[in-house]
C-alpha cells in the first residue's frame, strides 16, 4: 500500500527550523529524511522512517508554496494563503535570504547574468555548497540586484524595504550589489585570502564616501555607483608623486613623525616613494573601468604585498597610514585636502581591514 | 421592497498579470445579486487597482437576501476580445440579516477561481439595510439565527429548546446537465458552486421558517450536507435544534440580586438537601401531570422543553410552559415534530437525566432520477423512515428523547447508504439544576458526594429490561443500576465524575464485496452490515476493555461504501466513569485444548493482553478507589451479559432485523481464538500505539481529565490517500492495510505536533471515503490544544478562592441556562447559582418543587400502553432514587456569587487582535471569552486542474487548495469583523483524480461560527478598568421569540 497523496495543514502554517536549513540547502528530499535520520530525531521522538518522510515532504511542500512569495517578502506579509506569525514569517526571510560565504565569494563582483549563471556547477563543486542553493543564492542576488538598481535613497534602506531583511543581511546584500554593478574583481588567487566580511566592510565605506549618495541624496542611482566626479577629480592627486619636490616633502613628514614609532621604520623609509606611487597612482587611474574593476588587485600588488613582505604589523600599517594621509595637510603647495581625505579616509580603513594573512 | 443591499468596490492588489505585453491588468469589477449586475471602471495598468466605486445598490426582497449570494467577479478589460475572468468572491450576506451579528462586512477577500486558485485580493464593504416586513406571510425567515456550535452558545442563555428541524432541497447537478459538454470547466465549476450556494441559502431559509413557526428564534447545532447523487442529483439537507435563545444581558440587573443561598437553603420547605442533578422533580406525582396532558388527546410527540415559566410565582404548575405546550398544540401538526432529536451533543448541567445507549438505524437504497426539484418526496421518506426508527429504538431504551442526533450517507455509484444515530436519552422537563456548583468546579475527586452519576444511571426497567445487560449498582451512590460499559454520541457531561485522563478508541474495518449492479450490489451491502456493525462494536469493546476504560463518549460510527469494498471506521473518546463498574479483563481461550505449544502461544497473549491492559491504566491514571464488594451490593443475578448498541439495517424493503450485539454469557470478555481471523483480531489490538508521552487525544470537545488548557490552538486538516496493491485483496490484508493508514497518519500529527507538548488532539474527526477501486482517503481535522502540564488541578478550595476569574467564566457557562427558570425571580435573584432556583422559586410559590414537574410531555409514550407502563415503572424508579440524594455542601456557592461581579464585562471591544483569525472545531477557545457571535459560515468551493503535475501532483494540488480554503474561511470572518471561527467542520472533501490526463478536481464543504473572542487576560484589564457598568452596548437584544 502506497500513499499517493500526504498532506498536512494547518491552520497556522507550521514551519519546521531544521528542515527549512536543509531546504535551503538544497537537500533532496530523500537526502534530507537520510540527515534527519542521522541527526537521532527517531530516537527523540519514537517516530518511524515512514512518518519522517512524510513530515519532511510535506514541510519542502509547504516551502515550495512560499518561495513564490519570498521572492517578494512584502507580499508574504500581506498574503492570506499561509497564516504565520510575524517572527516566523522574519525567519523565513532572513534565512531565505541569507547566503553562505564560500558561494558569495566565488560570484562577489561579477555579472549578475545569465552566464554567470551558467558557471554555478562549478561553483557548487568548488564550494561544496549544493546546486540548488547555488541557484537560490544567485537568484536572489539577481532579484534585489534588478529591484534596488535603479532606485533612489540608502542602498541598504531601499533593500531593507523591499526586502524586509535585517540590518546587517541589508547592509550585506548591499555590498553584494555593489560589487556586482561594479564588476570588482575579487576572484584572483592573490585577493582570495580576503574575506566577504573584508569585501563587505570595503564596499560599505566605499558606498558611505565615493557614491553620488555621499554628497547628494536625491541622486539616481546614488548608492550603486561610484561618483564619477569624484573619480575624475582624482586624477588631481596625481600631483603628490608627479612633483618631485612634493613627494620628497611629503616623505620627510611622515619620516619625522613615525622615526622611532615603527619596528619596520627602515623598511618604510625605504619604500615610502613607492607605497606612495601605487596608492596616489590608483587614484588617478579610476576613471577608466578596467582599473576600477582591478581596484583590489591593486590594493593588494601595490600595498599590502609589499607591506606584508616586509612584515610590517599591522599597528605599524596603521600608524603609517595615519601619518600618510595626515601629512598632506602640511603639504603647502596641495591644494586638493578635500578629495584627499575622501580618498584617503576610506582607502586607509579598507587597507587596514584588508591587512591580514 | 425590504431591503437593500450596498456594495463598495474599492481596491484590489496583488492580482495576476494578465497582460502579457505590459506585465499588468487592466482590471474592472462586476457586482451581481439576483439578476442585477453593476460594474465599476477600468483601472488601467495595474496590479493594485484603486476603483474605489460609488456604492452599488440593490432593492431585494429578503427572501432573495437569504437565498442569493452576492457575487464579485474580478475581470480583465480587453479592448478587442472578451474580457478575461480573473476570478470571483461569493459573499454570503446571511450575517447582516439579524441584528446582532455583523453589522457590516468589509475587508480583503481572496479573489477565487477554479481553475487557478486564489488571484489576489479585492476589498469589498458591503452593508444591508433591512426594512420592517409587517407580512405575515412571508416566506423569507430573516432574523433566525444559525449556529453550529453543538451546544448553547457561550454568549446566549436558552429560553425553550424546541426540538429538532430538518430540510431537504434537491436539484439537478450542473456536472450533469447535458450542457456541461460544451461549457468550459470552469463555467461548469461556477455553475455548481453557485448553485450550491443557492440551495444552501435556500435551505436555510426553509429551516428558518419551521423555526419560526415553532416561535423559536435561533437553530443550533445546524449541520448542512451535501449529497453528491452524480446522475440522480444534488441533495442539500440539513438537520439542527431548534431553539429560544436570549443574549445574556449585562451585569446592572445582576448586582442587587446577592442573597444568601445557605439561607435560602433553609428557609425551603422541602425537606431533603439539595441534591445534585435534578432528583427533586421525580419526586412529584408525575402521573397526574402527565395524565392531564393525556386527557389533551397530544397525538403529536412534543420534543419542546421548556425552561421558563417556573418563576411565575404561584402558576408554577399550570403556568408558561402549559401555555407553551399548548400554542405549538394549536400549531398544525408538523412533521419534524414526531421526532424528540436533538442535535446537541453538550448541555447544561441537570438537562441529561439518564443516557439509554447509542441508538443508530441505517438503510441502503438505490438512487433514482429525481424528477421533481420542488417535491423531493422520496428522499424525504427515506429520512423519516429512519428516523422513525431511531425514535423506536429509543423507546425501546426506556427513552423519549435522542440526543447528539447526526446524520450522514455514503454513496457509491447508484447505491447509497444513510446512517442516523444518536444517543437514547432521559431529559429533564425542567430545569431545576441543583448541585451544579459543585459540578461547575472541575475537581470534584476530593468530595465524597457521588455527584453526577445519574446520567448513567439506566433509564429503562430492570426487570423488562429491551436487551440483555449486566446490571450493578452505581458505584458513586450506590442506589440505582448502572450497566457495565455505557456508549454515547455525545460529549462528556461536565457534571459527570471520571478517573484519569481519557483517550481516542477507534475501531477499524474493512470488508471485501463483489462488485454487483443496482439490487443485487444493494442487498450484498445489506447483507454485510449487521457484520461489520458487530464487528465494529467487538473491536471498540475491546478496546476500551484494552485501556481499562468502561465509557465512550462522542462515538461516531461511519460506514462506507465502495465499489468493491465495505469500510467501517468508529471512533469515540474512552473515559473511566466512576459511577460505572471497574471493566473486567479481556480473557483468551483457545478452541484445541491439550496442545501445549499452543496452549503456551495463548498463555503468552494473555499475558501481552494484561500487561497492556496495566500499562493503559497507568497511562491514563486510572486509578480506581477499591471498594468492598458488600457496599456494591449483590450482583443482579439475570441476565449477566453485555450491553450493547441497539441498532438495526433495513433494505428498502423496511424489514428491521434486530441485531443483538451482546456476547453470549460471558463473566468476563472472553475472546476465542478459533481460527486466523480471530488471532488477528488479538494482533490488531494490540498494534494500537499509544501516543507519545505528553500527547493526549479525543474526539470530544474537551479531554476528560485535563482542564488547565493554555492558549496555543493549532487547527489542521490532513487527508491521506492511499492505493491498495491489487493482488490478494482479502479482508485481513485490507483491514491490517487500512489500521496502517490510520495508525501512521495519527503517528504523523503527533510528530507533525510534537513542539507543541504537552498537548491534547482534540476534536479528532476521521473521514473514510473510497473515491475509486484501490483508493482509501483518509480526511482527518482536529485541534491541537497545549495544556500545562504543572499547574494541575487543584483542589476545590484553592480553586474557589484563588482564582475569582475562573469562577466567573463557570458561571458564565453556568448561567446561560438556569437564569431563565423563572422571570419573575430573575430580577431578583438573578445570581444566585440555579441551585438557589429551585429552592426560592419553590418557596415563592408555595408549591414543593416537586409539583412542578409539568412540562415534560412523555406523550410519545403514552401511544402505547405498554410503553406507558414502562414509563410508570420507571418515574416510580426515579422517585424512589430522587429521595436519597446526600447533602452538598452549600459554602460553595458563596464566593461563586462573589465571582459575578467581577466577571460581568463583556467589552464590545472586539479587534484588538486583528489578522489573525484562529480556526477550530471546538465551540469554545481555550483562555478566552466568545463575546459575540457574528453569524454561520458556511462555503463551498471547487478546484480543479488540468496541470496536475506543475501543480506539484496531487498532495501539491490538494494542499494549496486546502491552504486556499482555510484562507478564505478567515478572509470571511475578517471580514465580518471576527477573530476566530468556532465548530469549524470540513463536511465534505471530495478528490478526485486522472493523473493520466494529468486532471484533478476537488470538491470542499466548510461551515463554523465566525465569533469575536476576548483574551480572558484582556478582559481582566478591561474589567479592572471599568469596574461594572462596561457591558451593555453589546447586547441589543430584543431578538426574543415567543
Amino acid at each position: 500500500m502506497t500513499n499517493e497523496l500526504d498532506i498536512f495543514v494547518g491552520n497556522t502554517t507550521l514551519i519546521d527550523e531544521d528542515v527549512y536549513r536543509l531546504w535551503l540547502d538544497g537537500y533532496s528530499v530523500n537526502d534530507a529524511v537520510g540527515l534527519r535520520v542521522r541527526s537521532g530525531i527517531l530516537e527523540q521522538t519514537g517516530a518511524t522512517a515512514g512518518v519522517l518522510q512524510s513530515d519532511t515532504m510535506d514541510h519542502y511542500r509547504t516551502f515550495h508554496m512560499l518561495e513564490r512569495l519570498l521572492h517578494t517578502p512584502p507580499k508574504l506579509l500581506h498574503q492570506l494563503v499561509f497564516q504565520i506569525p510575524p517572527s516566523r514569517q522574519a525567519l523565513l526571510i532572513e534565512r531565505y535570504y541569507a547566503f553562505d560565504e564560500a558561494f558569495v565569494r566565488e560570484v562577489l563582483g561579477k555579472k549578475l547574468s545569465k552566464g554567470t549563471k551558467k558557471d554555478l556547477d562549478d561553483i557548487s563543486t568548488k564550494t561544496g555548497v549544493t546546486l540548488k542553493s547555488c541557484r537560490r543564492q544567485f537568484d536572489n542576488f539577481k532579484r534585489v540586484f534588478k529591484v534596488v538598481e535603479e532606485m533612489r535613497g540608502s542602498l541598504a534602506g531601499n533593500i531593507q524595504q523591499h526586502f524586509l531583511l535585517s540590518d546587517r543581511l541589508a547592509r550585506d546584500y548591499a555590498a553584494v550589489v555593489f560589487f556586482a554593478n561594479n564588476r570588482f574583481e575579487t576572484g584572483k588567487k592573490k585577493l582570495q585570502y580576503l574575506t566577504f566580511g573584508d569585501l563587505a566592510f570595503c564596499a560599505e565605506l566605499m558606498i558611505q564616501n565615493w557614491t553620488p549618495g555621499a554628497v547628494d541624496s536625491q541622486v539616481d542611482d546614488m548608492d550603486v555607483d561610484l561618483d564619477k566626479e569624484f573619480l575624475q577629480d582624482l586624477k588631481e592627486l596625481k600631483v603628490l608623486v608627479a612633483d618631485k619636490d612634493l613627494l620628497d616633502l611629503h616623505k620627510s613628514l611622515v619620516c619625522t613623525a613615525l622615526r622611532g614609532k615603527l619596528s619596520v621604520f627602515p623598511e618604510m623609509e625605504a619604500n615610502f616613494k613607492n607605497l606612495s606611487r601605487g596608492l596616489v597612482n590608483i587614484a588617478s587611474k579610476l576613471t577608466h573601468t578596467k582599473d576600477v574593476r582591478d581596484l583590489f588587485v591593486d590594493l593588494v600588488e601595490k600595498f599590502i604585498e609589499p607591506c606584508r613582505s616586509d612584515r610590517w604589523p599591522l599597528n605599524d600599517v596603521r600608524l603609517f597610514l595615519n601619518q600618510y594621509s595626515a601629512s598632506v595637510h602640511s603639504l603647502d603647495g596641495f591644494r586638493h585636502q578635500a578629495l584627499w581625505d575622501r580618498y584617503m579616509v576610506t582607502l586607509r580603513s579598507c587597507l587596514l581591514r584588508m591587512y591580514h594573512d | 421592497m425590504p431591503g437593500k443591499l450596498k456594495v463598495k468596490i474599492v481596491a484590489g492588489r496583488h492580482l495576476p498579470v494578465m497582460d502579457r505585453a505590459s506585465d499588468l491588468t487592466d482590471a474592472f469589477v462586476e457586482v451581481k445579486f439576483g439578476n442585477t449586475t453593476f460594474k465599476t471602471d477600468v483601472y488601467n495598468k495595474s496590479l493594485n487597482p484603486q476603483w474605489n466605486s460609488e456604492w452599488f445598490k440593490f432593492e431585494v426582497d429578503d427572501e432573495d437576501l437569504q437565498d442569493e449570494p452576492l457575487q464579485i467577479t474580478v475581470l480583465d478589460h480587453d479592448t478587442y476580445s472578451a474580457n478575461d475572468a480573473i476570478g470571483k468572491v461569493y459573499i454570503d450576506i446571511d450575517p447582516l440579516l439579524y441584528s446582532e451579528a455583523a453589522t457590516v462586512i468589509s475587508g480583503w477577500f481572496p479573489i477565487y477561481d477554479t481553475i487557478h486558485g486564489i488571484r489576489g485580493e479585492i476589498n469589498v464593504v458591503v452593508k444591508v439595510d433591512l426594512f420592517n416586513d409587517l407580512n405575515r406571510f412571508r416566506q423569507s425567515s430573516c432574523g433566525v439565527k444559525f449556529f453550529c456550535t453543538t451546544s448553547i452558545p457561550k454568549c446566549y442563555q436558552a429560553v425553550i429548546i424546541h426540538g429538532f428541524v430538518e430540510e431537504l432541497v434537491v436539484n439537478e447537478d450542473p456536472e450533469y446537465q447535458w450542457i456541461d459538454r460544451i461549457r468550459t470547466p470552469r463555467a461548469s465549476n461556477e455553475a455548481r458552486q453557485r448553485l450550491i450556494s443557492l440551495m444552501s441559502g435556500e435551505l436555510q431559509r426553509k429551516i428558518g421558517l419551521k423555526v419560526l413557526e415553532m416561535r423559536g428564534n435561533a437553530v443550533v447545532g445546524y449541520l448542512q450536507c451535501f449529497d453528491l447523487e452524480g446522475e440522480s442529483g444534488l441533495v442539500v439537507r440539513a438537520i439542527g435544534t431548534a431553539c429560544t435563545l436570549d443574549k445574556l444581558s449585562s451585569t446592572a440587573a445582576f448586582l442587587p440580586a446577592c442573597n444568601s443561598p445557605s439561607k435560602e437553603m433553609k428557609e425551603s420547605p422541602l425537606v431533603h438537601p439539595p441534591s445534585h442533578g435534578c432528583r427533586s422533580t421525580h419526586n412529584s406525582p408525575i402521573h397526574t401531570a402527565t395524565g392531564s396532558r393525556l386527557t389533551q388527546n397530544f397525538s403529536v410527540s412534543v420534543p419542546t422543553l421548556i425552561y421558563t415559566g417556573m418563576g411565575s410565582g404561584s402558576a408554577g404548575k399550570e403556568g408558561g410552559p402549559f401555555k407553551a405546550l399548548l400554542r405549538q398544540q394549536t400549531q398544525s401538526a408538523l412533521e419534524q415534530r414526531e421526532f424528540p432529536f436533538f442535535t446537541l451533543t453538550a448541555f447544561p448541567p441537570g438537562f441529561l437525566v439518564h443516557v439509554g445507549g447509542v441508538v443508530s438505524a441505517r438503510s441502503v437504497k438505490l438512487l433514482d432520477r429525481i424528477h421533481n426539484p420542488d417535491e423531493p418526496e422520496t428522499r424525504d421518506a427515506w429520512w423519516a423512515e429512519i428516523r422513525q426508527e431511531i425514535k423506536s429504538h429509543a423507546k425501546a431504551l426506556g427513552c423519549h428523547a435522542v440526543v447528539g442526533y447526526s446524520e450522514s450517507t455514503s454513496i457509491c455509484e447508484e447505491v447509497c447508504i444513510l446512517s442516523a444515530s444518536g444517543t437514547a436519552a432521559v431529559l429533564n422537563p425542567r430545569f431545576l439544576q441543583d448541585g451544579t456548583v459543585e459540578g461547575c468546579l472541575e475537581p470534584r475527586q476530593e468530595e465524597n458526594l457521588p455527584a453526577g452519576c445519574g446520567f448513567c444511571h439506566i433509564p429503562y426497567d430492570e426487570l423488562n429490561m429491551p436487551f440483555p445487560a449486566h446490571l450493578t449498582y452505581c458505584y458513586s451512590c450506590r442506589k440505582q443500576k448502572v450497566p457495565d460499559v455505557l456508549f454515547t454520541t455525545i460529549d462528556l457531561p461536565t457534571d459527570a465524575t471520571v478517573i484519569g485522563k481519557g483517550c481516542l478508541i477507534q475501531a477499524r474495518l474493512c470488508r471485501l464485496k463483489k462488485k454487483a449492479q443496482a439490487e443485487a450490489n444493494a442487498t450484498a451491502i445489506s447483507n454485510l452490515l449487521p457484520f461489520m456493525e458487530y464487528e465494529v462494536h467487538t473491536q471498540l469493546m475491546n478496546k476500551l476493555k484494552l485501556k481499562g476504560m468502561n465509557a465512550l463518549f462522542g462515538l461516531r460510527i461511519q460506514i462506507t461504501v465502495g465499489e468493491n469494498m465495505l469500510m467501517g471506521l468508529a471512533s469515540a473518546t474512552g473515559v473511566y466513569l466512576t459511577a460505572l463498574p471497574m471493566p473486567g479483563g479481556i480473557q483468551i481461550a483457545g478452541k484445541t485444548p491439550n496442545d501445549g505449544s499452543y496452549e503456551q502461544h495463548i498463555s503468552h497473549m494473555q499475558k501481552k493482553i494484561n500487561d497492556t491492559i496495566a500499562k493503559n491504566k497507568e497511562l491514563y491514571e486510572i486509578n480506581p478507589p477499591e471498594i468492598p464488594e458488600e457496599i456494591i451490593g449483590s450482583p443482579i443475578p439475570e441476565p449477566r451479559q453485555r450491553s450493547r448498541l441497539l441498532r438495526s439495517q433495513s433494505e428498502s424493503s423496511d424489514e428491521v432485523i434486530e441485531l443483538d450485539l451482546s456476547h453470549g454469557k460471558k463473566d468476563a470478555f472472553v475472546l476465542e481464538i478459533d481460527d486466523t481471523d480471530a488471532m488477528e483480531d488479538v494482533h490488531s489490538l494490540l498494534t494500537d500505539v499509544p501516543p507519545p508521552s505528553g500527547f493526549y487525544s479525543c474526539n470530544t470537545e474537551i479531554m476528560p481529565g485535563i482542564n488547565n488548557w493554555t492558549s496555543e490552538i493549532q487547527m489542521f486538516t490532513s487527508v491521506r490517500v492511499s492505493r491498495l496493491s491489487n493482488i490478494n485483496l482479502t479482508n485481513q490484508t485490507l483491514n491490517k492495510n487500512f489500521n496502517d493508514l490510520c495508525e501512521n497518519l495519527l503517528k504523523s500529527l503527533y510528530f507533525k505536533l510534537r513542539s507543541m507538548i504537552p498537548c491534547c488532539l482534540c476534536h479528532v474527526n476521521f473521514t473514510v471515503s473510497l473515491p475509486e477501486d484501490e483508493l482509501i482517503q483518509v480526511t482527518v481535522t482536529a485541534v491541537a490544544i497545549t495544556f500545562d502540564k504543572h499547574q494541575a488541578v487543584q483542589t476545590t478550595k484553592t480553586h474557589v478562592e484563588k482564582s475569582l476569574q475562573r469562577a466567573s467564566t463557570d458561571n458564565e457557562e453556568l448561567l446561560q441556562f438556569p437564569l431563565e427558570l423563572c422571570t419573575d425571580s430573575l430580577a431578583s435573584h438573578p445570581f444566585s447559582p440555579a441551585k438557589e432556583h429551585l429552592e426560592s422559586a419553590s418557596s415563592n410559590s408555595g408549591i414543593p418543587a416537586a409539583q412542578r414537574a409539568t412540562s415534560i410531555d412523555y406523550s410519545s409514550f403514552a401511544d402505547r400502553c405498554n410503553s406507558w407502563i414502562e414509563l410508570i415503572k420507571l418515574k416510580a424508579q426515579t422517585i424512589r432514587r430522587g429521595s436519597i440524594k446526600t447533602t452538598v455542601s452549600v459554602e460553595k456557592a458563596s464566593p461563586l456569587t462573589e465571582g459575578h461581579f467581577r466577571q460581568r464585562s463583556a467589552p464590545a471591544c472586539a479587534n484588538s487582535t486583528v489578522g489573525v483569525v484562529k480556526m477550530t472545531p471546538l465551540s469554545f477557545i481555550p483562555g478566552a471569552k466568545i463575546t459575540k457571535y457574528l453569524g454561520i459560515i458556511n462555503m463551498f468551493f471547487i478546484r480543479e486542474t488540468t496541470s496536475l503535475r506543475e501543480e506539484g501532483g496531487v498532495s501539491g494540488f490538494l494542499h494549496a487548495f486546502i491552504a486556499e480554503v482555510f484562507a478564505m474561511v478567515r478572509a470571511h470572518v475578517a471580514a465580518l469583523g471576527g477573530n476566530a471561527v468556532v465548530s469549524y467542520i470540513m463536511k465534505q472533501c471530495v478528490f478526485m483524480e486522472n493523473p493520466n490526463k494529468n486532471q484533478a478536481q476537488c470538491l470542499i464543504n466548510v461551515s463554523g461560527d465566525a465569533v469575536i473572542f476576548v483574551r480572558e487576560s484582556e478582559l481582566e484589564i478591561i474589567s479592572a478598568q471599568q469596574p461594572v457598568a462596561s457591558c451593555q452596548p453589546a447586547c441589543s437584544g430584543g431578538e426574543i421569540a415567543t
